[in-house]
């Protein structure tokens, strides 16, 4: 039975009650739609008195980041938000906290990047930082993002991980979008999620110091001790799902399967579209196809076991992509599947598809083109297919 | 603690080196001399926020450190907003009983490169909101540890690699950003401009910043024998001179209120110019043209400490 009380709410104001039961510190934020809900809810907190924290109204993302950099280094619990442009401004100052081991909290509520201007959900913002050594989850709903928020702090703050996590949600689509949750109780919050404890915080009874400059001697040790402990950080990311479902009930893995157990062919997407691409299944199902959906939650690190394992019966992979990657082949989600099958036994043949790009709709009618289509033109196709687009 | 202190005239020196020797700044380098000046009177209660540029290179190479106290480094552009994360994370903790009540500085210390140019939005961002923290700017008046290219601090007919003196050209042919004026036109509770020349009115200000409450900007004038072509045992001595020929003068602004802390009769700044490589290619005419500003600007000055001394009507 899942825990908490059951509510009707918006995807950004779950998140921003959800930073509220973590007892979050410090909130640096600019406001970029379409994550402005979460921010502004959290300001309202503040200003009411019913989240002791500080919020920073910086003048940019870069200096929200920036100074979520300076209080996570002085250990105090950090959360910020942003989307798209924001996102892109901010991305340098995303390396550093990455590679000085901050354990900051950020939801992006994904958004399409300029030009030309578009406020509406993609995913091309979240491709263009997937390297920066950020922990990122994919949120599919209301309940996941209020969830995965606390749980967030949980794991950026554990000793044995300290990096910083995005929680990535659909913007609009999730962001704006009120829907039945169970917000988690407080008393069951603070059994699962301990006090921040920093382990070298800057503070002048132990003078420490951070971000040194790294010569040619030592920069590449440095980098590689930064992936291997990246790497090692999906152990604790376990943990913290098994620790969740005892607590609360749900139980969250890095890669969801439905409908996948005898499934041939394999329907891939991340998000909140995937809700969408589930009745789309749901439909191709009742007509007896033998068709499956894999939804990636872990996005980063890419949860490579996993997946292998869910996708090692299936003959075929359908990707569905939110971001071109432009100059490429497929869409990025698809290159990564790609490179994880490559050289496997029986290794599934693979389509790729794009859609649903700043805001456009994508329906499960197309998702059924998507899987039909797919079953066609795996392994045949050399580049992706756009879906929804007026020719 | 009790601090072991020396005596220099009437004054009263810490012993203590918060800024370790061994650094790899150049021989006879103003700005270290300024920051090895700044950390006595700050004191260990502080933690650092410091942009990229000479002062973070030449103390922080893995894995050694210069810094006695907490220090960090992020990026070049956004020291304030880092400062501003130290001050609020500290405040917050304190308050909520996380960490023991204590009085801890955050300063946030830059060049005139990431202070006048590409740290500017956040240093006004930073200076608009009130954080309680001491932004001091060490201005070697270009972009020193990348090769001496001209910063928007660089003073007009200098010499840089990005300005450079040619058949067309002088130079820089733009006139120095004035920070101060910029740091005061925020509102702010205090601004001064200090140079390791005077190393007691040097300390006298930061330790005043510091104690204030909100915001303080402290701008450091820091000779750079290497980018002013001067030799290295002249970087004292050419600091006091620009304070002598009113080319950098002394001042403090407190609550709006300007004071001069030095008011010397003016000499040449032909004077000043001369001792240096960077402007060595000037003419009598170039030198004249300088010398007016300088005048005019310094006559600027002395109005406002006057108008702030005259009792309000």
């Amino acid at each position: 039975m899942a825990k908490g009380k059951r509510v009707g709410m918006e995807g950004s104001i779950a998140i921003a009650e959800a930073v509220k039961l973590a007892d979050t510190d410090v909130v640096a934020a600019y406001p970029i739609t379409p994550q402005t809900h979460i921010v502004e809810s959290l300001a309202e907190m503040v200003a009411n008195g019913e989240l002791d924290a500080e919020y920073i109204p910086v003048e940019s993302e870069h200096s929200a980041m920036s100074a979520c950099l300076g209080s996570s280094a002085v250990g105090a619990r950090t959360f910020t938000a942003t989307a798209g442009q924001g996102l892109e401004l901010m991305h340098e100052a995303l390396y550093i906290a990455a590679s000085s081991r901050l354990p900051i909290v950020m939801a992006v509520a994904n958004r399409a990047l300029s030009a030309p201007l578009s406020v509406w959900g993609d995913h091309s913002d979240v491709m263009a930082v997937r390297e920066t050594g950020w922990i990122q989850v994919f949120a599919e709903n209301g309940q996941e993002a209020h969830d995965l928020t606390f749980w967030a702090f949980r794991v950026a703050e554990d000793p044995e991980v300290l990096f910083p996590v995005m929680v990535h949600v659909d913007g609009f689509n999730l962001s704006h979008v009120t829907e039945p949750l169970f917000l988690r109780d407080k008393a069951d919050v603070d059994k699962f999620l301990p006090p921040n404890k920093y382990p070298t915080p800057l503070h002048p009874d132990k003078p420490v110091t951070m971000g040194a400059f790294g010569p040619p001697a030592i920069y590449t040790e440095t980098k590689k001790a930064q992936d291997v402990a990246f790497m090692k950080s999906k152990k604790t990311i376990l943990k913290g799902f098994k620790e969740f479902a005892k607590i609360f009930g749900p139980t969250y893995s890095p890669i969801e399967t439905y409908q996948a157990e005898d499934a041939d062919t394999l329907l891939i997407t991340m998000g909140s579209l995937s809700e969408t691409a589930s009745v789309a299944i749901d439909t191709m199902r009742k007509a007896g196809k033998k068709v499956g959906q894999l939804k990636i939650r872990l996005w980063r690190p890419f949860p490579l076991d996993e997946f292998r394992k869910a996708v090692s019966n299936a003959k075929t992979l359908i990707v569905f992509d939110r971001a071109l990657a432009f100059g490429g082949q497929v869409g990025p989600v698809c290159s990564e599947v790609k490179s994880a099958l490559y050289g496997e036994a029986n290794m599934p043949k693979v389509a790729s598809f794009i859609g649903g790009l700043g805001g456009r709709d994508v329906t499960a009618k197309e998702f059924e083109y998507m899987i039909t289509q797919g079953m066609k033109v795996a392994g045949k196709q050399t580049e992706y297919e756009m879906i929804g687009v007026r020719e | 603690m009790t601090q072991a202190t020396v005596k220099i005239g009437k004054r009263e020196i810490t012993t203590d080196e918060l800024f370790a020797s061994g650094h790899r700044g150049c021989i006879g380098c103003g700005e270290m001399l300024a920051v090895r000046l700044t950390m006595k009177a700050l004191g260990r209660d502080v933690v650092i926020s410091n942009a990229t540029g000479c002062i973070e290179i030449v103390s922080s190479p893995l894995p050694t450190t210069s810094w006695e106290v907490p220090w960090i480094h992020t990026l070049f552009e956004n020291t304030a907003a880092v400062a501003s994360g130290v001050e609020s994370g500290l405040k917050v903790m304190m308050r909520k009983g996380r960490i023991p009540q204590k009085q801890i500085h955050s300063i946030a210390i830059a060049g005139d490169g990431a202070t006048s140019d590409i740290g500017f939005q956040a240093l006004s961002g930073a200076l608009e909101r009130g954080h309680d923290f001491v932004y001091i700017c060490f201005d070697n008046e270009a972009y020193m540890n990348t090769g001496i290219q001209r910063s928007s601090s660089t003073p007009y007919g200098a010499s840089t690699t990005t300005a450079p003196v040619g058949k067309k050209s002088i130079g820089q042919t733009t006139q120095k950003k004035n920070m101060p004026e910029i740091a005061v036109a925020h509102g702010i509770p205090y601004v001064a401009t200090a140079c390791a020349s005077y190393p007691f009115d040097l300390m006298e200000k930061v330790k005043k910043a510091a104690d204030v409450k909100g915001p303080a900007y402290v701008h450091v004038f820091s000779v750079c024998d290497t980018g002013w072509r001067i030799p290295t045992n002249q970087s004292v001595a050419v600091g006091r001179m620009a304070v002598q020929s009113g080319v950098f003068p002394l001042y403090e602004v407190e609550n709006g209120k300007y004071k001069l802390n030095i008011d010397p009769t003016l000499k040449p700044v032909a004077d000043y110019l001369k001792k240096q490589g960077r402007f060595r290619h000037l003419s009598d005419a170039e030198i004249q043209k300088i010398q007016e500003r300088v005048t005019s600007e310094y006559a600027k000055l002395k109005e406002k400490v006057a108008r702030s001394q005259a009792p309000s009507a």
